[in-house]
């Protein structure tokens, strides 16, 4: 019994020990929220996607590109569930520069269903210029790129208070929020009540808002999640049944010279 | 025989032997074949018939488990090196394609990725089995040295591929420790320049950073064959310390052996499949995700776990070519040991003073990986320089004092009598040692 | 050798749980091996973007233009009449690979192939060879006006790709 205990505080003592580093800074603990994709069988709420894609479109958009998202992602399997004609009518309403065509010129023509998103700026000084010197991050994997992942998104977004506290002065364009490191973020406070309408009847409270694109962030940053925790969860029942008969075997062979000892 | 006297004598006539044909135990094709080129009698005789000591615990079952991680490591290195493509400007775009486009990219990527981690994992218990069990003494130091050597290019290897990604601290981790170099008097400048092919870590870095992954990861692969077949010769170290005498205190190779190493290899498996499905970038740092940026430095930069302990000796000293010294010591020091251990029992079963330094030499271990990766200041420089210096002090002043005065436990005269002993309660040791 | 009670255990080893064990880590090891495998098929971004559209109001009475379509050529050809009827009147025996010219077109002056030669994946070059079609300079193929096989090495018809019109002078492949 020694050894189990032994065993599990070595390794309590090692997870803590990798667990911490990437925590270091002391900060607001961040607003933890129970996400449909958390856990063992995780999935993602395919409404709660398509809604935080309108919420991306219509509000984060304007100033964040995701120049790894193409919009067929939208209706590939595990996502938020679009059907291929929807995916059609979202990506021919932009703009795409293409060519040459054959007088060597470039032209526009109305966006496919393998374009990449729009980006909202040509490039990154276009994007500082336009927004105070800051570069609103690309957001394709923004929840990765994010020590706390999604709640770390999420707490930003509700994060915003009016009056910063007494002793904190703000410069002009500079916000207060809680969750950012320094306090100090330079992103207006992006999500209100009612900043989106939503078609299918869910009230668009600014919880709502920030639940909801923050899973479509997830996702976008994570597309295979669903696959990953799927295919992790079949291997783990096999590798249990391998194991298990393999330590049948290795028993039944070491009986041969067990005895004798 | 002996080859030189008899060529400068060139009048002796003595028959030669190039043509060794025959002798193999097997019949037919493989028979054939076996007399040919004896393969077949080489995998019987070393890894069917070769006789292990049946004592051996768990702990042995690292090293088949490390070269499982090493192979599955080249595996999926060689598939993602079908899509990854090594330019600044496109590898981090390529890593993201794979991750979402390639057919099962992602999960080769995370595989790759996390094998790395379990790969240090799995080699941090090999070497404490080692060190506990004086693994490394007589006739063992060389196969102890060539291991030092594996880990020395385990530990390029991984920094290398870890810049690959071009994530943030993929650059910033390739100019950290491409600058220790600077550190050397006179042409440390030069060096570094040198190593860069430019005036910072850039495309061209990142280039031949990939070319010298694959080189060394099949370095490593060429190097533990070194490794292996100097086990062959001297045979396995076993919890007793005492070599086996006859075949009371042996089993064979297969299927004992391999039974349990594969039972052993499953549930570290196992491990590794619930940490890469389920958290595949619980042992990453999240501004790898964020692409390289020249301009802008994170405002806490950690390596990867892995290196912690040694990342703390290195900041714990002020100075920085001393700090480098002593980062790259605190390897070479492992592999004096030999030299530095005298005591001729091999167990630290046997061992009750030295047993409890190297337990405390784990805990340092361990302390030191905490506070490398915590900021450097504070508490934590104090600790990381009491850790540096029990390190060193470990290797260069217990090991030989304690080696001479140590008094050891009376020894059974072989395995089987060791068996009894620990059966009986004579000997206490924890199960898995 | 120590374990000399080989012999009278062999029977043993083979026993059911032995092949149990060994037959599930058999299909493990199948189906680790398969994303090693699959992860050289084309992939997503590249199944993406296997359609593309053509217009062809551009092309005039007798011209051919070459498209690129899934790395590969496609030759678009607007067909003169007397194109069409050579075409059309070939006696099917005499051809390698039977197939009539309303077969191999949507509309009779619009001819779509995908330009690789059917022997070893040449470009054939238009206007060239014996039949008035196309002809492979490599190992010497002879194609017709309807692009099917008349003389030389190559097994078959140029390939007809899959597309539809979706439009009087616009063409999908794919």
């Amino acid at each position: 019994m020694s050894f189990v205990l032994k065993f599990s505080l070595f390794f309590l003592f090692f997870t803590l020990t990798i667990s911490n580093f990437s925590s270091a800074e002391k900060q607001e603990k961040l607003l933890r929220q129970s996400w449909s994709f958390d856990g063992f069988f995780g999935k993602f709420d395919r409404a709660s996607l398509q809604r935080g894609y309108q919420v991306y479109t219509e509000v984060c958009a304007s100033c964040h590109s995701m120049n790894l998202l193409s919009y067929r992602n939208l209706s590939e399997v595990g996502g938020p569930g679009f059907s291929e004609d929807e995916v059609k009518a979202i990506s021919s309403k932009i703009e795409v520069l293409d060519g040459p065509n054959e007088s060597g010129e470039m032209f526009k023509r109305s966006g496919k269903a393998s374009d990449k998103f729009a980006s909202p700026f040509p490039n990154e000084k276009a994007a500082r210029a336009a927004n105070g010197g800051a570069y609103p991050p690309d957001m394709s994997v923004l929840v990765k790129a994010r020590a706390g992942g999604a709640d770390y998104i999420y707490s930003i977004l509700m994060g915003y208070e009016d009056k910063p506290p007494k002793g904190i002065k703000l410069e002009d364009g500079v916000y207060y929020n809680k969750y950012m490191s320094g306090n100090k973020i330079k992103m207006s406070k992006p999500l209100n009540n009612d900043s989106v309408t939503y078609s299918d009847g869910t009230a668009s409270t600014q919880e709502q808002l920030a639940k909801d694109v923050v899973t479509f962030l997830t996702w976008a940053s994570e597309p295979h999640l669903e696959a990953r925790k799927r295919i992790g969860f079949k291997t783990v029942i096999y590798l249990l049944i391998l194991t298990a008969l393999v330590y049948l075997v290795k028993k039944k062979i070491w009986l041969r010279i067990e005895p004798k000892v | 025989m002996s080859g030189q006297d008899s060529n400068l004598n060139n009048n002796e006539i003595r028959p030669v032997h190039t043509n060794k044909v025959g002798g193999s135990p097997f019949k037919g094709v493989v028979g054939w074949i076996d007399n040919r080129l004896p393969i077949f009698r080489i995998f019987k005789y070393e890894y069917l018939d070769f006789q292990v000591p049946k004592n051996l615990s768990y702990l042995w079952s690292l090293g088949g488990i490390l070269m499982i991680c090493l192979i599955f490591l080249i595996v999926t290195g060689l598939v993602l090196g079908m899509h990854y493509k090594p330019s600044s400007s496109e590898a981090f775009v390529s890593v993201e394609k794979i991750m979402r486009d390639v057919n099962y990219g992602w999960l080769l990527r995370y595989a790759h990725m996390n094998f790395a981690s379990f790969f240090f994992i799995a080699v941090y218990i090999h070497i404490f089995r080692g060190l506990y069990y004086g693994s490394y003494k007589e006739p063992r130091q060389l196969m102890w040295l060539i291991g030092i050597i594996i880990f020395f290019m385990m530990m390029a290897t991984a920094f290398l591929g870890y810049t690959l990604p071009w994530g943030q601290m993929s650059y910033w981790g390739a100019t950290v420790i491409t600058n220790l170099f600077s550190a050397v008097p006179l042409v440390g400048n030069t060096i570094v320049t040198w190593l860069w092919g430019d005036y910072a870590v850039g495309d061209s870095t990142l280039n031949r950073f990939y070319v010298l992954h694959w080189f060394l990861a099949f370095g490593i692969l060429g190097i533990v064959i070194f490794h292996v077949i100097a086990l062959h010769i001297v045979g396995s170290n076993n919890p007793s310390g005492i070599e086996p005498a006859d075949t009371r205190d042996t089993v064979s190779f297969a299927p004992f052996t391999t039974s349990k190493d594969l039972f052993a290899m499953l549930i570290f498996l196992l491990a590794f499949v619930l940490i890469t499905m389920f958290a595949p970038n619980y042992l990453g740092h999240p501004d790898n995700y964020i692409p390289a940026d020249p301009l802008i430095t994170p405002a806490h930069i950690v390596p990867e776990w892995y290196f912690l302990p040694f990342y703390a000796i290195l900041r714990s000293i002020p100075d920085k070519l001393l700090g480098v010294i002593a980062m790259v010591s605190s390897t070479v020091v492992l592999g004096l040991l030999p030299w530095l251990d005298l005591s001729k029992v091999r167990s630290s079963v046997f061992r009750p003073i030295w047993k409890q330094f190297v337990f405390l030499f784990v805990l340092d271990f361990f302390i030191l990986m905490y506070v490398g990766g915590m900021p450097a200041e504070g508490i934590y420089v104090l600790i990381a320089r009491v850790g540096t210096v029990y390190w060193f002090l470990f290797f260069l002043i217990i090991a030989p004092l304690v080696s001479l005065t140590e008094k050891t436990l009376p020894m059974p005269n072989s395995i089987h009598e060791y068996e009894n002993w620990k059966k009986q309660g004579r000997i206490k040791t924890l199960k898995i040692f | 050798m120590s374990e000399n009670n080989n012999n009278s255990d062999k029977k043993n080893r083979r026993d059911f749980l032995t092949v149990v064990t060994t037959a599930v880590g058999a299909v493990g090891v199948g189906a680790a091996v398969w994303p090693l495998i699959n992860q050289m098929n084309p992939d997503s971004s590249v199944k993406a973007l296997a359609s593309i559209e053509v217009d062809l109001s551009k092309i005039k009475e007798g011209q051919e233009i070459t498209v690129l379509w899934r790395g590969k050529p496609v030759f678009i050809k607007n067909r003169t009449k007397q194109e069409i009827a050579n075409a059309e009147k070939v006696d099917l025996k005499e051809l390698k690979d039977p197939q009539h010219d309303n077969k191999r077109v949507k509309k009779s002056e619009w001819l779509v192939l995908v330009g690789v030669c059917t022997h070893l994946g040449c470009v054939p070059i238009s206007g060239k060879g014996d039949y008035g079609g196309w002809f492979c300079p490599c190992h010497g193929s002879h194609y017709d006006s309807s692009g099917r096989i008349r003389k030389g090495p190559a097994p078959t018809n140029l390939e007809v790709p899959t597309y539809e019109f979706v439009g009087d002078n616009k063409i999908k492949l794919g």
